[in-house]
């Protein structure tokens, strides 16, 4: 018989108090696997929303957060917006002719190269303020599906996996297609061709039965924000009531000529708003001076997204998940000096069974070895039930994990190392994907365990080490 | 094969003092030669035993066995020799609680030899008439059967030398004959000294060499004349 079935057996005989210590290590282990858990899923799901393939939002002037927030997480109440000139402002005279092909050439105004579209990948205007459900609606163009890549540089980014993307303008429906994303169809069950009311403003009451949208096309999901986001065409999102700027009597498609809704002519530019553009630059120094030169004047703001979000984590994130770590670290110690307690109170009972091993011939190390090998078995054992549980447990609720922040979770994707240990190991490994799917902060748990049991298994051990086997012997038990 | 030569041992009182219990200046037992040690409780019979097998450490003297002085040897080297050579059969509660009856019996060789002959435990646990509990615990064995367990776990490593501290004390007469004519014969058999410690007259009449311990012992002798 090993060591180990000996220490088993040692265990099974004080089932209920082994049991409730193992289960307190596990519960204790549970946490802080579940702590490491969810702090890579909210940093996965930061950086990787924070890849967002735009390095700038221009929005109104006011806190750079909430335009952040509300631009790429559709969070946060919605903010002012920016006047349709100031958007022109990052196309080129050629780029502003084909997105105002529609409007008639006297409506246009004298159109030229805007100030700020030298330089500029790529500018795309998004209107928010909508709902559908509890869904954020975005009003946007076509190439918000067209211009970002996938991470090859190659693939687009977004794929439809029903229907179609929307166009500007489409003889069956007018003005008014829509995209939906992933969860949105999941949640709402919509389908290509099916109607969707905007609310305005979020309002349920206020809904636009004026103006439905068709959906023309279901995202496949992108594990992005855009998977809750229905996107609609800006040229529709202008046209229904109440988004017009009004300044003057002018009605919006006052002008009307046919009986249709989507005979109506484009809102005219000066009645247009954007609520935020996004913007890619060709390099980070044009961008940086893109930057100061907006934020100096008065009409908008501009943010990196990057950054914002970067210290948004920093500052409030981090310091939340490094004090639940430490909690539940604590939860563990005190798990292990339970279990201290519970192996060293049954010494005394036990040492007429140390002193009768020790007369069969059994070593002093080996009687301390056995007694090692319990405080081992209930850390470790506790420890992988634990460990085991959370992932179970993070697993259970993945759907629901991935509606809310589109990161997808694996049964056994191990928590990732932390920052300041990734960029100490060597990129070949990190990048290696076997190798590097295994570079885990969670690897510290088994040593980790193993230490603390070596810790408190250790006076137990020693006094079984010590135990005087002649008196213990001499007195009857 | 057992020769003991002024052999001291001494406990501390509560209040410090050295209490002497035994003095032995010569005690000797041949190799396969059967014997009993009798006295009366408290003597120092067991404090003997416990020496013989290196559990405790005299305060002088010498202890060869088969022409080893083990009071020489480490604790280590005395835990190593007693697995070796030696069997132990306690007065009482001698199993251990949490492992069935082979299990303790195989234990033993375990401890050992680190090597394990399940054959010898099963014929071992048969001899004593027990084929039927080999995986009973000892919380369900009567005292009787534990004892006998005890008994086949103390030849399971085919000691030398067998020390028997009262193999039949909580035993009724029928058992006691059956666990005294076991190891009897298996000593022989397997020609192994015993040193049995019995309270039993009856069992004492069945050898030929009983020492009461106050005739080898100074300490009980002077005891008695102070008495
Ligand atoms: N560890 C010890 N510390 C102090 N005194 C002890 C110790 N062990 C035994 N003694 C004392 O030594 C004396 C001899 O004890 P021992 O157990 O050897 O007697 P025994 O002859 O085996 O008696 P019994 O027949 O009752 O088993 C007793 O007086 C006992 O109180
Ligand atoms: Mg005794």
């Amino acid at each position: 018989m090993s060591i180990w079935q000996i220490a088993w057996r040692s265990i099974r005989q004080r089932a209920l108090a082994s049991s409730l210590t193992a289960f307190s290590m596990a519960l204790g282990v549970l946490l802080v696997t579940a702590v490491l858990l969810v702090h890579g899923l909210i940093t996965k799901s930061f950086t990787d929303n924070s890849n967002l393939g735009y390095d700038l939002i221009a929005g109104a002037k006011g806190g750079k957060l909430q335009l952040v927030l509300n631009t790429t997480f559709y969070l946060s109440q919605p903010v002012e917006n920016l006047p349709y000139t100031f958007y022109q402002e990052f196309l080129t005279k050629e780029e502003q002719e084909n997105e105002l092909a529609l409007m008639k050439p006297e409506n246009r105004g004298e159109l030229k190269d805007g100030t700020y579209a030298k330089n500029i990948d790529f500018a795309i205007p998004v209107n928010l303020g909508d709902t559908y459900q509890h869904f954020r609606i975005v009003g946007t163009l076509p190439k918000f599906f067209e211009v970002f890549k996938a991470d090859n540089e190659v693939d687009p980014k977004y794929h439809f996996r029903h229907g179609r993307n929307f166009k500007v303008w489409d003889d069956e429906h007018g003005y008014f297609e829509a995209v939906i994303g992933s969860i949105v169809a999941s949640e709402t069950g919509l389908k290509v061709g099916d109607k969707i009311e905007a609310a305005h403003g979020g309002d349920p009451n206020d809904v636009h039965s004026d103006s439905p949208f068709i959906v023309v096309g279901i995202l496949a999901p992108s594990g992005t924000p855009n998977d809750r986001a229905v996107f609609i065409n800006m040229e529709g999102f202008y046209l229904m009531s109440g988004h017009a700027k009004v300044e003057e009597n002018e009605r919006p498609g006052a002008d009307v000529s046919g009986s249709t809704i989507s005979r109506r002519k484009p809102l005219p530019i000066k009645q247009r708003e954007v609520t935020a553009i996004l913007i890619r630059t060709h390099d980070p120094v044009f961008g940086r001076s893109l930057k100061n030169r907006v934020n100096e004047g008065n009409v908008a703001q501009i943010a990196s997204p990057v950054y914002v979000i970067a210290s948004l984590f920093e500052f409030i994130v981090k310091p939340i998940q490094t004090l639940l770590l430490v909690l539940t670290i604590m939860i563990c110690l005190v798990s292990g000096i339970s279990i201290l307690v519970s192996i060293y109170n049954s010494m005394n009972d036990r040492k007429r069974e140390i002193a009768i091993m020790r007369a069969l011939g059994a070593r002093r190390v080996t009687v301390m070895g056995i007694v090692l090998g319990e405080s081992i078995i209930l850390s470790v054992g506790g420890g992988i039930l634990g460990w085991m549980g959370a992932h179970l447990l993070l697993f259970s609720a993945s759907p629901f994990v991935e509606a809310q922040t589109g990161v997808q979770i694996g049964l056994f994707e191990l928590a990732p190392l932390p920052r300041w240990l990734e960029v100490e190991i060597p990129e070949v490994i990190i990048n290696n994907s076997w190798i590097g799917q295994f570079c885990s902060i969670e690897l510290v748990i088994i040593p980790g365990l193993l230490l603390l049991a070596v810790l408190v298994g250790f006076l137990p051990a020693y006094t079984a080490y010590r135990t005087d086997v002649a008196q213990a012997l001499s007195s009857s038990p | 094969m057992l020769e003991i030569k002024n052999l001291e041992k001494s406990f501390r009182s509560p209040t410090g003092e050295r209490v002497p219990i035994l003095n032995v200046p010569q005690f000797n037992v041949a190799a396969a030669e059967q014997m009993v040690i009798v006295g009366r409780s408290g003597c120092g019979k067991s404090t003997l035993l416990h020496l013989i097998a290196g559990i405790g450490r005299p305060d002088s003297g010498h202890i060869a066995i088969n022409g080893l002085d083990i009071t020489r040897l480490s604790e280590e080297g005395r835990d190593r020799f007693r697995a070796e050579v030696m069997g132990y059969v306690f007065q009482t509660f001698n199993l251990l609680q949490g492992f069935t009856a082979l299990e303790n019996v195989i234990l033993g060789m375990s401890f050992a030899r680190g090597r394990v002959d399940h054959g010898r435990a099963r014929d071992l646990l048969h001899r004593v008439g027990l084929d039927h509990r080999l995986d009973a615990y000892p919380r369900t064995m009567s005292v009787g059967e534990q004892q006998r367990v005890a008994v086949a776990r103390a030849l399971a490593n085919r000691p030398k030398l067998l020390l028997a501290d009262e193999p039949t004390a909580n035993v009724d007469p029928a058992n006691q004959q059956a666990i005294v004519d076991l190891i009897r014969e298996t000593c022989q058999e397997e020609e192994i000294s015993l040193v049995m410690v019995t309270h039993s007259m009856e069992v004492a009449e069945q050898f030929q060499r009983v020492d009461p311990l106050e005739k080898l012992n100074l300490v009980a002798q002077a005891n008695k004349a102070h008495a």
